[in-house]
């Protein structure tokens, strides 16, 4: 009978693995199988067309990237610079450190809605607005949705991913390097800047990598704070709507006319957004383990 | 690895003869200058950090108070309307009903609606997430664990929208067709889906609590006679309970807050039901789906910024709880093999 238990349990959790392998095989088949055939170069390059029934998907893509470059702009030196404030700066124990480890933690649990609630209320009708009566006389220039807020509002979402990476790495990098440089008369900036960070590019580049896939794929954040439904232009300057992939995905699946006529194209943009977030999931994971892997042996 | 020499960055080195003592420091003024200025630009981002949290509670609370005070929202909505029964046309009851000529903003129904779909996302999710921790720490050799781990970090960066598409266009229809339910979209097929988005959490936080108890507890109880399974029901998972319990507050945090998946497969209609197999609208799907529409200062406008006020609030103590009982169970580990 004991032994009997004692399988059942070890079958219990064999069968948990199993099942997460099946829901994470079938998805990813799934979208492959019926996403393959219209993911064409056409597809790439052609904007929308009938209705968004025909056509490409490009202005999501050129949106997308025009948001994830200036996301990265925002968040990796304000990242960076927090992180190695608290692993070479602070010390070890203080409440300060204590104080900010613990807000980002809490960062990263609050729902990505929140951060658009808040991109909303902060930065288009507090700080978008106040710019345009300071600077525009009340002309609606700054204080409406678009581009850059969207983008902040990303950066904020996507900070703890870039500070842990960061510290992660920071700490990967041995103790005798920081002593050397401290023996030889270098300052604590010059100890971060010529020996800490150079030795932790690989981290920070995961931190980057990382937030970059979040913010191809996240929503809810931007829906409004300045991503449009479908725009006939590209997006030219910090105060423009754009489209966005993930958000293309969402407006394809629920908001279309024709559902069986978007289908193709909406298995297409799924599968492109799968296939960015994975290739940009895996190089990180993959320069994160190297990391640990130094870690464990230095 | 390149040290460079930090000497060289001031001409005047030991070897050039200055009148001054001065002179032979290795930092010129202005590079001193340089210094503090960097050090005030990095100790402002640490701050910026706190100061980021501290903001996302200022402005969402900012745009939530008027409910509590401002006349002309109260005349459409107070906290009693929030939370207590509406008087409608036949008797009482909860609606929630922003757009109509008496618009109704009963929180119930959006309440029970996210309540419903977590607890689903929860039952699937936590014995799913846990068993799989538990099989890779206690059972699994290395090579397969070398599989697992990756492939829940993909799952964990798959962006929500394609999940709530998933369960939207594939798995609504192969649950209708499996159980006959009457309503495509429901709180069941919404919560499968959000179980893939929670389990990442769950197994990542239960992984961590697992391979955190020391070994020498396994040794321990196998040294006794006791089998694998043994050891890992009756000594590993006692000893990591804290930290299971943890997975389990951050998931049910992730599985509240959620909204893409919500969204999209839930049918968005606000009813008073606990049934799993209707349709239900959730806080965050409320707000992502008004916001664009309402004008600002209207009491609608506001009263979305309440219910983001709540979902910060309940997600900021869930996440609060489940790691503090992380660092806990830490601590307590640590202590006892010292």
């Amino acid at each position: 009978m004991r032994w009997l238990k004692s399988i059942s349990f070890g079958a219990i959790c064999a069968l948990a693995t199993t099942i997460i392998l099946a829901m994470v095989a079938i998805l990813i088949g799934d979208v492959v199988w019926y996403g393959r055939e219209r993911l064409t170069f056409e597809f790439i390059t052609a904007r929308p067309r009938m209705g968004i029934t025909e056509g490409g998907v490009f202005p999501a893509i050129v949106g997308t990237v025009f948001l994830v470059v200036l996301m990265t702009i925002a968040v990796v030196p304000l990242g960076v610079a927090t992180a190695v404030y608290l692993n070479e700066y602070a010390r070890r124990d203080s409440k300060l450190v204590l104080a900010v480890r613990l807000a980002i933690q809490n960062l990263a649990g609050v729902p990505a809605i929140v951060f658009g609630l808040f991109g909303c209320g902060f930065f288009i009708l507090f700080i978008g607005r106040g710019i345009d009566v300071a600077g525009f006389g009340g002309r609606l220039v700054f204080g409406q949705p678009c581009i850059l807020w969207a983008s902040l509002t990303m950066a904020l979402l996507t900070l703890p991913t870039v500070v842990v990476a960061t510290e992660e790495a920071l700490r990967a990098v041995p103790q005798v390097y920081r002593e050397a440089a401290c023996a030889l008369g270098a300052t604590r900036w010059q100890v971060v800047s010529r020996i800490v960070l150079p030795q932790s590019v690989g981290g920070i580049l995961t931190g980057a990598i990382l937030a970059v896939s979040r913010g191809t794929g996240e929503v809810a954040p931007i829906m409004f704070t300045g991503v449009a439904y479908l725009l006939p232009y590209l997006p030219d300057k910090l105060t423009s709507q754009f489209m966005h992939l993930g958000y293309h995905i969402y407006v394809l699946a629920t908001q279309s006319p024709n559902v069986e006529a978007t289908r193709p194209l909406l298995y297409s943009s799924v599968l492109l957004l799968l296939i960015l977030t994975f290739a940009l999931n895996l190089t990180g994971i993959l320069i994160r383990s190297r990391i640990r892997r130094r870690l464990r042996t230095g | 690895m390149k040290v460079t020499s930090p000497s060289h960055d001031s001409s005047s080195g030991p070897s050039t003869a200055s009148p001054h003592p001065a002179a032979h420091d290795l930092l010129g003024r202005r590079s001193r200058r340089l210094e503090a200025v960097i050090e005030v630009a990095i100790r402002a981002s640490a701050f910026g950090v706190i100061a980021a949290l501290l903001l996302i509670f200022v402005f969402i609370g900012k745009e939530a108070l008027p409910v509590f005070y401002s006349e002309e929202v109260r005349q459409e909505v107070d906290m009693r309307r929030l939370f207590l029964p509406l008087k409608l046309d036949g008797g009482s009851g909860f609606v929630w009903q922003p757009v109509a000529t008496v618009p109704k903003y009963s929180l119930l129904p959006l309440f029970l609606g996210t309540l419903k779909a977590t607890v689903v996302a929860l039952v699937i999710s936590v014995p799913i997430g846990i068993g799989t921790a538990v099989f890779c720490s206690e059972f699994a050799p290395q090579w397969l664990r070398e599989i697992v781990k990756p492939v829940v970090e993909l799952l964990a960066g798959i962006p929500s929208v394609v999940i709530g598409f998933f369960a939207l266009m594939v798995l609504a229809s192969w649950l209708q067709s499996a159980f006959g339910w009457g309503v495509r979209l429901n709180a069941i097929t919404a919560g499968i889906g959000l179980s893939l988005a929670v389990i990442p959490i769950v197994f990542t936080v239960a992984e961590d609590a697992l391979t955190a108890v020391p070994s020498s507890y396994r040794d321990g109880s196998l040294a006794l006679g006791a089998s694998t399974a043994q050891t890992a029901w009756r000594v590993v998972l006692p000893a990591a309970l804290p930290g299971i319990f943890a997975a389990c507050v951050l998931g049910f945090g992730r599985a509240f807050g959620e909204t893409m998946i919500v969204l999209m497969a839930s049918g968005n209609a606000a009813t008073m039901s606990l049934d799993p197999t209707q349709s239900f609208r959730s806080f965050s799907a409320t707000i992502a789906a008004e916001m664009a529409e309402v004008s600002r200062g209207s009491a609608h406008y506001h009263v979305l910024f309440f219910i983001g006020a709540l979902l910060f609030v309940l997600t900021f103590l869930a996440n609060f709880f489940g790691h503090w009982y992380v660092s806990r169970l830490r601590a307590k580990l640590q202590g006892k093999t010292r």
